[in-house]
């Protein structure tokens, strides 16, 4: 293998800035999370209490970047991530947020609230909170026109903290009543906080690095290049980007890899693109960024993003991600479906541009080959007007699709001249809905062409029984799927801007 | 007013303070048991080799293979056992069992340099298994006949006349879902020998003293030469009441064959896997009413789904056959229970313990007889309320009913819910595609351990000659705030600010003998038994200090920090306790406490086991989809009876938590074991949390009012207060019983909707179904005299006085 790590990176001599205080890596082999690396370290604020990036009991901070000159404190799950992955990065657990006598504001408004009882989750939400507590637009969203506190938005509060920056943190003690009031009770953060000054500055580059211990090898490469050739030489190799699905590999089914190539910060990856006939969205690029880099601009996505796992899921997982798992029910395929989105994928050998609609073949098969990278999502303009994602689970934050549905219906003059649905949890792969599209299509966006087609929808697929639900409930939720967008949308104005 | 239950003036008790650890909490440093590893030198880790099958015997179970991996210590299997190889108080856990009983049952265990050493190891062990037939759903073994324990029958009056009396009688059949404890903090145990062979287990446990009994047993060792301490638990929930001791007794067993420190500590998986759950239940029965809606009989026959062993089902079972009857007098009972043995995780304890299963039950009925009666569903329960002077099925006075209507009047005020239900028909009129609806559950929960003899508790107090106060109690705290109202007691007795009292960790070598901290009691026997021991310091100092002012004794006060005599001057605590100090005064004390005025024939399942009720009463509003049965609490009205609090902070967050909690076992918390003829048959289907789902910030009710009921003293209880652990987690039946109604809105007046638990958004959505289609009503059938419940055979066994937990005879007669 080639790689050569600049910056003089060499095995051992690597650390991790943790609560301001550099901490070198050591012999952790490549599979050790950065949950088990920092209670290693002594740090046992941070708890595992489902390995699986379910529980958020081990949130912490890590400093990530927002755009070229600033930076902002990111909300991760540490149960899933390779301690390697955070070699030269900066990292603020609950221990280093405040201490017994001289309380984090986050911290002290949990505690005089009752926001902890057991206490196991509270260093995660306590992290998920600070996370949010520094989010350089929050005051701004409580100023938003829309008036949240006003209009039965329960999701926000007055002071602009958006629930949903907790959703990836599960409590069993409290009821959360306490910690959603400690949440919307903070203020700003001081002048002289050392934590918001840090979002000033850059956030620390992702050098390269190749970690060996105990016989397996973390490579970060340099660039794309070097990469894609380290994918070639090493058919075995795993590709990493946000290691919301390796780690659970790792966690649960003991997952080990001989070499891990991480991706996650190659450049080439991570560019976003609003042209006049095209997005084009950076695979690496995490879920969070790409709803903050689209601002709003892709409806459908808008919808489908605070339904998509959690906010610490979302800051780790990335797009790319989702569609290279495979899985029939990642939420970014039925809403890529309806978008008539394109993948690029890029090998030694060049990029191909693959439609999304063609890229699944099997349960988690995919046209993509060995050694091939998604480079990019495309997702052609203009948009239909009439989009929605629906998800159907047993919670309504943070569950996995049983059914998934996203829809895209183009109307000309009251008639609908194209409609694109993709489907999520009713069969081997995600799926268009091509015989309900074919209903749809040509007729007026009415009750009867909606009743007439949802009748099709109902039978589309080939769902299956399981723990998340019964077939027949998954069929029934396609019969209803289009009743319920007409229902929201019975003109076809749309509700999309 | 008793001496017990007086508060003096100012009291600390009653204000409303953070949890004692809150700071320790927020910053990360409060210590859980696994996070002592890292601190201990040398440690080894147990990893499990578990069983495949949900039922077989092990044929041969080859541990060579395992010392072969690099970093392997050791293997631990039964013939390591030196006392008696089993894990509960009934005989019929086996530590390393020869035949699995259900899939991922541990077998042996393997101790490793480092948890990856352990785990490759476990997997380098061979195991040959013979398969043998399994049981897994609870109608699978009632009809196989597969039952185990007591069989016992709550009893009065005569069912029969009961039904010639009444204008209804309606029969049903009801299956519900147990639910996973889900403690952030998994099982762990951490194991140590000292020079003297002394063995000391720090171990999350709700029971330290019965965790000390079951690794002295397993080590064949008397209980002195054990110590359990308990630092604190991330959650226990009853998860952790009898559980842990088997894990415990694993690391124990460890440490002493290699004499290093053990760890065991379950993965997610393996808790949820191994670990005992909600006992799910099932029930046939028959109800009478009279023209008016009165409840006339019941007759019911309960099947708790037992899991492979016995462990804590009979008290659970009891304890539902106790609460059957809820908030109402129903004339004529007959309620028999019975325990289905199935190949799954031995069921245990979980808050409530059998009394949401018996309440369950009758909320079931009455929520789904309303609409049949033509009766309000709200009216239907109050005018149901027992009335003063009535007694429960099984015997005991129902003290306080006019608690039931305080709080179901505060309730409909302060929920506004004349007007809201008013504003919910007229959504419900003009919105197609969503319902709303409002439902009002009461709850009437019995406080005290079924068994008198666990109503006891101990507590060692000591004051330096500082005038600083140590508190050691038998409770453990799981995040209920136990210790947190143990401060505020012993400050309030000593007459002390908080600042002057701390609280050493829960540990048997300081308070023997411990019961569970459990069954709600935790603040009842502690905190009796902390003011027990600081009354005596308080009287010996008022000696000393009497001495000093120049009073009688009996006219010495303490209060925050001062000393003073009616009339006299004053001097401070400190002063006091120096002199006291000197003048060979003795500054600590054992306190112990019993609960008065209890008496209970298990045999007959009559007598009064309880010292009182805990009342509540909560108004729940929802919407539910047309389209898909997803729903959202829009909002919680909740009254409750805590007695005059303790700790007012600390009890809403119990009331909140327990609702949300109970909330998730009725709506979200979905258990589903595999029960196909295939590969899988056995397994937990839904092992990890993403795919059993807890109530997340999106299932808090959007408005959450909680109030305590005033002017609620409890005369008899510490400091006038009540217990408060269990009773609010019944609370959530108001979320049930909404989503009945507001499927019902989909159909037509009058249809009895079957609603399944957990009311998942596929459950609400069939029920959506059911009332629009509307021909027929539900599965309840309208009828006199109605299908007789299955009835216990000849061989059933009444439960033997005593047996409900611990047959402590039996054991050691082993």
């Amino acid at each position: 293998m080639s790689s050569t790590p600049r910056n003089g990176t060499v095995d051992g001599s690597v650390s991790l800035t943790v609560n301001g205080v550099a901490t070198p890596l050591g012999e952790a082999p490549a599979y050790t999370t950065l949950l088990d690396w920092l209670r290693g370290q002594g740090l046992t604020g941070a708890k595992e209490g489902c390995a699986e990036g379910e529980c958020g009991a081990c949130s912490v901070m890590v400093v990530r970047p927002d755009g070229d000159d600033r930076s902002r404190w990111t909300a991760i799950n540490a149960c899933l991530v390779p301690a390697a992955a955070y070699a030269g990065q900066e990292v603020v657990t609950s221990e280093g947020l405040g201490t017994v006598d001289d309380l984090h504001p986050v911290q002290r408004e949990m505690a005089v609230r009752g926001g902890s009882q057991c206490g196991y989750c509270t260093p995660g939400f306590v992290c998920s909170m600070a996370a949010e507590f520094y989010r350089p637009d929050r005051t701004r969203a409580a100023a938003s026109p829309d008036g949240a506190a006003d209009d039965g938005d329960h999701e926000h509060g007055p002071n602009g903290f958006d629930l949903h920056a907790l959703s990836g943190n599960l409590c069993r003690c409290t009821g959360y009543r306490p910690i959603r009031d400690a949440a919307y009770a903070l203020g700003d953060a001081a002048g002289d906080d050392p934590l918001a000054e840090r979002t000033s500055r850059p956030a620390p580059a992702a050098e390269p690095l190749r970690h060996t211990a105990a016989d397996r090898s973390f490579v970060r490469p340099a660039d794309l290049d070097e990469a894609l050739r380290l994918l070639a030489d090493n058919p075995d190799a795993v590709a990493l980007a946000g290691s919301t699905d390796w780690g659970v590999e790792v966690n649960i089914r003991s997952a080990r890899a001989d070499l891990v190539v991480v991706i996650d910060r190659l450049p080439e990856l991570r560019e976003l693109h609003v042209r006049d006939d095209v997005v084009e969205i950076g695979a690496a690029l995490t879920l969070s960024e790409v709803e903050r880099g689209l601002d709003g601009r892709v409806p459908l996505l808008d919808s489908l993003f605070p339904q998509f796992a959690s906010r610490l899921i979302r800051n780790g997982a990335t797009i790319g991600g989702n569609l290279g798992t495979g899985s029939p029910i990642g939420d970014t395929p039925p809403a890529l479906l309806a978008l008539e989105a394109d993948l690029v994928l890029t090998s030694p050998d060049g990029d191909r541009v693959v439609p999304v609609s063609d890229y699944f073949t099997g349960y988690r098969e995919s046209v993509r080959r060995p050694g091939e990278l998604i480079r990019s999502v495309r997702v052609p303009l203009p948009l239909s007007q009439i989009t929605a994602f629906h998800k159907i689970a047993k919670r309504r934050f943070d569950d996995i699709s049983s059914v998934a549905v996203g829809f895209a219906i183009q109307t000309d003059g009251g008639v609908v001249s194209k409609a694109r649905i993709g489907l999520g949890g009713v069969a081997a792969t995600p799926i268009r809905a091509t015989a309900t599209e074919a209903a749809l299509e040509g007729r007026p966006w009415s009750a009867e062409t909606v009743a007439a087609a949802a009748a099709v929808m109902r039978g589309e697929g080939t769902p299956m029984d399981d723990h998340r639900a019964s077939a027949a409930y998954r069929s029934a939720m396609l019969g209803t799927a289009l009743r319920r967008l007409h229902s929201d949308n019975p003109t076809t104005e749309g509700r999309t801007a | 007013m008793s001496q017990l239950s007086e508060r003096p003036a100012n009291p600390v008790v009653g204000q409303e303070i953070p949890h004692e650890s809150a700071a320790l909490h927020v910053t990360g440093t409060a210590l859980y048991t696994d996070d002592l590893v890292g601190r201990t030198h040398g440690v080894l880790h147990a990893y499990p080799v578990r069983g495949e099958h949900a039922h077989a015997t092990v044929t041969r179970l080859g541990v060579a293979p395992a010392l072969d991996v690099p970093g392997v210590v050791r293997v631990l299997t039964a013939d390591d056992v030196p006392g008696v190889n089993d894990a509960g108080v009934k005989h019929d856990e086996p530590l390393f069992p020869t035949e699995v009983m259900y899939v991922g049952h541990p077998v042996a265990w393997v101790l490793g340099e480092t948890l990856e050493q352990a785990r490759l190891g476990a997997e380098a062990v061979e195991v040959d298994y013979a398969p043998l037939p399994s049981l897994i759903g609870v109608t699978e073994a009632i009809a196989a006949g597969s039952f185990q324990g007591a069989q016992p029958t709550v009893r009065r009056g005569d069912v029969d006349s009961g039904f010639d009396r009444a204008a209804h009688v309606f029969t049903g059949e009801v299956e519900f879902a147990g639910q996973e404890h889900f403690y952030l903090e998994t099982h762990a145990s951490l194991a140590q020998v000292d020079e003297g062979g002394q063995v000391f287990v720090q171990s999350s446990t709700q029971h330290p003293s019965e965790t000390q009994e079951i690794v002295s047993h397993v080590l064949g060792v008397p209980a002195h030469e054990v110590t359990v301490q308990c630092l604190r638990m991330g959650g226990g929930f009853g998860g952790k009441e009898m559980q842990p001791h088997g894990y415990a007794a694993i690391a124990a067993l460890g440490a002493t064959l290699t004499g290093r420190p053990v760890r065991l500590r379950l993965n997610r998986t393996q808790d949820i896997t191994m670990s005992g759950k909600r006992h799910g239940f099932h029930a046939e029965w028959r109800v009478g009413f009279s023209q008016d809606g009165r409840l006339e009989a019941l007759d019911a026959t309960l099947t708790s789904d037992g899991g492979w062993s016995l462990d804590l089902s009979e008290p659970v079972l009891a304890r539902a056959l106790c609460h059957i009857d809820n908030a109402y007098w129903i004339p004529d009972v007959r309620v028999n229970g019975r325990i289905a043995k199935t190949h799954k995780t031995s069921q245990t304890a979980f808050r409530g313990f059998g009394g949401p299963q018996g309440m369950f039950v009758i909320e079931d009925i009455l929520g789904r007889c309303a609409p049949l009666l033509g009766i309000d569903p709200l009216e239907l329960r109050s005018r149901n309320f027992y009335t003063e002077g009535q007694h429960t099925p099984y015997g005991m006075l129902v003290r306080h009913p006019d608690r039931l209507d305080a709080t179901w009047s505060q309730v409909l005020a302060g929920g506004d819910v004349e007007r809201r239900r008013a504003e919910i028909a007229e959504f419900n009129a003009t919105h197609e595609h969503t319902k709303r609806a409002l439902a009002m559950t009461p709850v009437k929960f019995g406080i005290s351990f079924n068994l008198t003899a666990f109503n006891q508790a101990g507590a060692l107090v000591l004051v330096y000659k500082d005038g600083s106060v140590l508190v050691n109690h038998g409770g453990t705290e799981m995040g209920q705030g136990l210790h947190t109202k143990m401060l505020q007691v012993a400050a309030t007795t000593l007459g002390l600010p908080l600042s002057k009292v701390r609280l050493a960790p829960t540990r048997t070598d300081k308070v023997p003998n411990t019961s569970a901290t459990a069954a709600s009691s935790g603040a009842d026997l502690n905190g009796g038994a902390v003011k027990n021991a600081c009354e005596q310091i308080r009287e010996r100092l008022a000696v000393v200090a009497a001495g000093r002012l120049g009073v009688p004794a009996a006219d010495v006060r303490f209060h925050d920090g001062t000393v003073s005599g009616l009339g006299a001057g004053d001097m401070g605590w400190d002063e006091l306790v120096r002199i006291a100090y000197f003048q060979r005064v003795q500054l600590s004390a054992s306190g112990y406490y019993r609960t008065e005025g209890l008496h209970w024939d298990s045999s007959t399942m009559q007598g009064t086991p309880f010292k009182y009720f805990a009342y509540g009463v909560a108004a729940t509003e929802v919407e539910v989809d047309g389209f898909t049965g997803a729903y959202r609490t829009r909002r919680v009205d909740i009254v409750h009876d805590v007695g005059d609090s303790l700790s007012p902070l600390i009890d809403i967050g119990q009331i909140e938590g327990g609702f949300v909690q109970g909330a998730g076992w009725l709506t979200l918390e979905d258990l589903r074991w595999d029960t196909s003829d295939g590969p899988r048959r056995g397994r937990l289907s839904t092992q990890a949390a993403s795919t059993y789902k807890l109530p997340s910030l999106s299932e808090m009710p959007e408005v959450f009012n909680v109030s305590l009921l005033d002017k609620a003293h409890e005369e008899g209880a510490v400091y006038g207060s009540k217990a408060v652990g269990e009773p609010p987690l019944m609370l959530a039946f108001s979320v049930r019983e909404a989503l009945r109604e507001a499927a019902a809105a989909f159909g037509p007046a009058g249809v009895s909707v079957d609603l399944a638990s957990p009311a998942t958004p596929e459950a609400v959505y069939w029920a959506v179904e059911q009332a629009r289609a509307a021909h027929e009503h539900g599965h309840v059938v309208e009828g006199a005299p109605g299908r007789v419940p299955d009835q216990p055979g000849s061989e059933a066994t009444p439960m033997l006085p005593n047996s409900e937990r611990i047959q402590y005879g039996v054991r050691s007669g082993v």
